[in-house]
């Protein structure tokens, strides 16, 4: 091999390594953090024509609505606990320590993030609601096609926030 | 009336745009020299009247007009009126508006610099500008319209802002990250300009340069603020959330890096031509690629905007006209590029190919990370999503060459490079940066963190190579200091650039090791100890902002033996418009850690979940990309981007008659 061929052949090995290299960790990676989705109606009769329940000590994402009058607090500590339901009748349990996100509301539509504990029992380490309170994740759309989501928007005032502001409720309206 | 003249300026603009499109190019292709100086009136026609209806939509807003149903769904009279003007892009209809206005602003900019340019590139350049515009025009006039009236039922007042927009970041966070997301626009018409002409030159590069840099500063401020903004506003102590959106910036980025440096070879060496142009029209692509995940509802993410299919194919398909067309173009005219220079393995060259390999595989992993679980879901494979660990992971693997080279790059000649000229400089500075790199974390915190040290590791080597070579330049000097200011101002932006980056990575390596968050249940008067610290709650308070009521509560932070730290306040604010909460963070500042205090939700008896992170460094990442952007100005304002106008146009004036030659 001349030697400008023999440089070529250095850079282009070194390159070409380097990729390899590169998509083998890439590939790693992504098989050490893909999350699946589930619905709750998924985790307790199991996913698609094949009826796959994920198992115990998966690492899984859930989508669901929050079912109104299941959140509680353990104790005197922050951990929390509330249902997830979809399609129904199959409900899920997420317990979680730490703040929830400051647009968690029950009958809202979250994702948590987090591992499996029981069969229908989720620790969740993340728990996700959009910004925008019409907004609904689309995988969770998706799952509750044909059930009716009524909008906080719409909510009676009683169900919304108890106490201290409902004297504002009149102010700003928007005419519809 | 006023929505009305913005809608039709609105659409003058657009056939501005259209007219620019084609009419320059008809002059070139004819020889016809006053077609080909028509570019520049039709592009300040463009920005004038895109202005116009941006200034009508400001109105709409200050005017509180909620005929607008823009104005109506994004403002509301109890807003202050500097949210008001801000609400304009806070949403998608006026933010691409805003979109619009930068578009134009960047092409009248070309247009007013462009008499350094030679006539035929310079109505080239200009006339690739137009198309962009006919696409971006044509999707706001289609799908997007700003001013949709709300007659017959006009609403007494507006829905409001989103509550997480009204914040100072919103008023320059949006407008910077769109100046560096379409700024990637003129590297790209320059780019489509030289292909067009058949000539990639270093002339074309040394145009090119300048707007590149500026583009790439201003989407380097824009993604710093967007970080720093999310740090305190969204409050969950992050300052990076791998969010698709966030990835959706960070990929024109690094495209954007990387040409950068390939424009400097291309004009130092004028080698590297065809690559750099591959790199100009990723950068653009991957900024239109950006627009589409953000606008058309594909993502979930804090940022998306509301779904709507019609904008999405819209983006799509001009993502792919873009893309094809370009890349059409590419294969036809860069066969026939030649590079004849030659350079050794070891050389500048060669290492600044290799920063370029490292940042387009970052590049291809951010997008696997951002498109993969979209392919999923359209495939039917079910529905993934991909964590921080994998882009977290992928990172730290590639810092590690980056960093390596980086160090090696500046201190190496173009052409060939003999090791032992500069082994000892560079023993000395790995030496340092080892014993330093494991020093530092230990006089610190007094454990020792593998990756910590790994990452103060390769950002001192960063530090000491640098301040190798700026001894190397000035070693033959008598007089060290004017020698080190004549160095030129291309020279220190590169030394800042590179500093900046380090300081970046020693924030990050820092904080990601050493940050201690707790979620602590505490009323008023409970106490709470971390890490030296003391943190009272003192008292909770009520009181009424313009359009939102606050519970705020005060911390008194001071150190275990007694010495005052100071006073955090932190929010949780109702807004009444939008019946949304809203978290406002409290934090207490120095440059070597912050303290963070959130608040969570009220509990049973009147105490509260309070989140508590004490973040140490975390200063250093969004300093160390405010110290690259400093070098970026820097580079861009080099003496010979400047002073040469004399010398360039009769240069200009032999481009020119070469040209009608190759042409003829």
């Amino acid at each position: 091999m001349n030697p400008r061929r023999k440089k070529r052949f250095i850079m282009t090995s070194g390159i070409l390594g380097g990729v390899a290299i590169a998509t083998a960790l890439v590939l790693y990676a992504l098989s050490q953090n893909i999350d699946l989705f589930y619905t709750p109606t998924e985790i307790i009769e199991g996913k698609g024509s094949e009826q796959v329940h994920p198992e115990v000590g998966q690492r899984i994402r859930i989508g669901g609505l929050v079912v109104p009058g299941s959140v509680r607090r353990e104790g005197s500590g922050l951990t929390v606990s509330f249902n997830l339901i979809d399609s129904g009748p199959a409900e899920v349990i997420v317990d979680f320590e730490g703040i929830l996100p400051d647009l968690f509301r029950e009958g809202q539509g979250i994702v948590a993030q987090g591992v499996l504990i029981e069969p229908n029992r989720l620790l969740a380490s993340e728990v996700l609601a959009r910004h925008d309170e019409e907004y609904m994740p689309p995988a969770l759309a998706e799952a509750l096609k044909g059930i009716e989501h009524v909008p906080p928007s719409q909510w009676s005032d009683d169900d919304y926030r108890n106490n201290k502001d409902d004297d504002n409720e009149s102010g700003g309206g928007y005419d519809r | 009336m006023i929505g009305e003249l913005g809608h039709f300026a609105l659409a003058l603009a657009f056939a501005f745009s259209a007219l620019l499109a084609f009419i320059p190019l008809i002059g070139v292709a004819r020889g016809h020299g006053g077609q080909m100086a028509l570019a520049r009136p039709l592009t300040y026609g463009m920005f004038i009247f895109t202005l116009i209806s941006f200034i009508a939509l400001v109105w709409g807003f200050l005017a509180n007009d909620f005929s607008i149903a823009y104005v109506a769904n994004n403002s509301n009279t109890a807003l202050p009126a500097i949210y008001r003007f801000t609400a304009v892009w806070g949403s998608h209809e006026g933010s691409f508006l805003l979109w619009m206005l930068v578009q134009a602003s960047w092409a009248a900019a070309l247009a007013l610099f462009s008499n350094r340019l030679p006539l035929v590139f310079a109505a080239r350049v200009l006339a690739v500008m137009g198309m962009i515009g006919v696409g971006f025009y044509l999707f706001m006039l289609l799908t997007s319209n700003p001013f949709e009236r709300t007659i017959p039922l006009i609403p007494v007042d507006g829905r409001d802002l989103n509550p997480l927009l009204q914040d100072p970041g919103m008023i320059i966070h949006p407008p910077l990250l769109y100046m560096g997301y379409v700024g990637f626009s003129v590297a790209f018409a320059f780019a489509i300009a030289a292909l067009l002409g058949g000539r990639l030159d270093s002339a074309w590069a040394r145009w090119s340069r300048p707007w590149t840099i500026a583009a790439w500063v201003f989407l380097t401020l824009g993604i710093m603020v967007g970080s720093w903004w999310a740090y305190y506003e969204l409050g969950w102590g992050g300052w990076w959330f791998w969010d698709p959106v966030e990835n959706a910036s960070f990929m024109p980025w690094l495209a954007g890096t990387a040409l950068m440096h390939s424009l400097a070879v291309t004009e130092k060496r004028g080698t590297f031509k065809s690559w750099t142009v591959l790199l100009a029209i990723a950068a653009f692509s991957l900024s239109l690629l950006g627009t589409f995940l953000v606008r058309s509802g594909v993502l979930v993410s804090v940022h998306a905007f509301a779904a709507d299919p019609t904008r999405g194919m819209f983006l799509l398909g001009f993502l792919g006209v873009v893309i094809a067309g370009s890349l059409l173009l590419y294969a036809i005219r860069a066969a026939k590029v030649q590079s004849h220079s030659r350079y050794d393995l070891f050389s500048r060259e060669v290492l600044l190919l290799g920063n370029n390999v490292v940042l387009v595989t970052a590049t291809v992993v951010v997008m696997i990370g951002t498109l993969l679980p979209l392919f999923f879901q359209q495939l039917g494979l079910g529905n993934i999503s991909i964590g921080e660990p994998f882009f977290d992971e992928m990172f730290m693997w590639l810092t590690i060459p980056f960093a390596i080279i980086l160090g090696l790059g500046p201190l190496t000649r173009w052409r060939r490079q003999g090791f032992s000229e500069i082994r000892n400089s560079l023993g000395l500075a790995l030496l340092l940066a080892v014993i330093l790199g494991f020093a530092l974390p230990w006089i610190f915190a007094d454990v020792v963190h593998g990756l910590a040290a790994l990452g103060l590791i390769l950002a001192l080597w960063v530090v000491f190579t640098t301040v190798a070579e700026l001894r190397m330049r000035v070693a033959s000097r008598e007089q060290k200091l004017p020698a080190l200011v004549k160095l030129g101002r291309s020279h220190w932006g590169m030394v800042l650039g590179h500093l900046g980056f380090a300081v970046m990575v020693i924030g990050i390596a820092m904080v990601q090791n050493y940050e201690v968050e707790r979620t602590v249940r505490m009323g008023p008067g409970d106490t709470f100890e971390e890490r030296g610290y003391v943190f009272s709650f003192e008292e909770m308070y009520e009181w009424q902002g313009p359009n939102f009521i606050s519970d705020t509560a005060t911390f008194r932070v001071t150190r275990t033996d007694g010495s005052r730290v100071g006073i955090i306040k932190s929010e949780k604010r109702f807004y009444t418009v939008t019946r949304q909460m809203q978290t406002q963070t409290g934090l207490q500042v120095n440059p070597f850690r912050d303290l963070y205090i959130a608040l969570g939700e009220e509990l049973e008896d009147g105490s509260w979940a309070v989140r508590i992170h004490i973040k140490p460094f975390v200063r250093w990442i969004w300093g160390g990309s405010i110290l690259m952007a400093i070098g970026g100005i820097f580079s861009m304002t080099d003496k010979r981007y400047r002073l040469r106008r004399r010398l360039r146009a009769e240069r200009i004036r032999e481009h020119d008659v070469a040209e009608q030659e190759a042409k003829a």
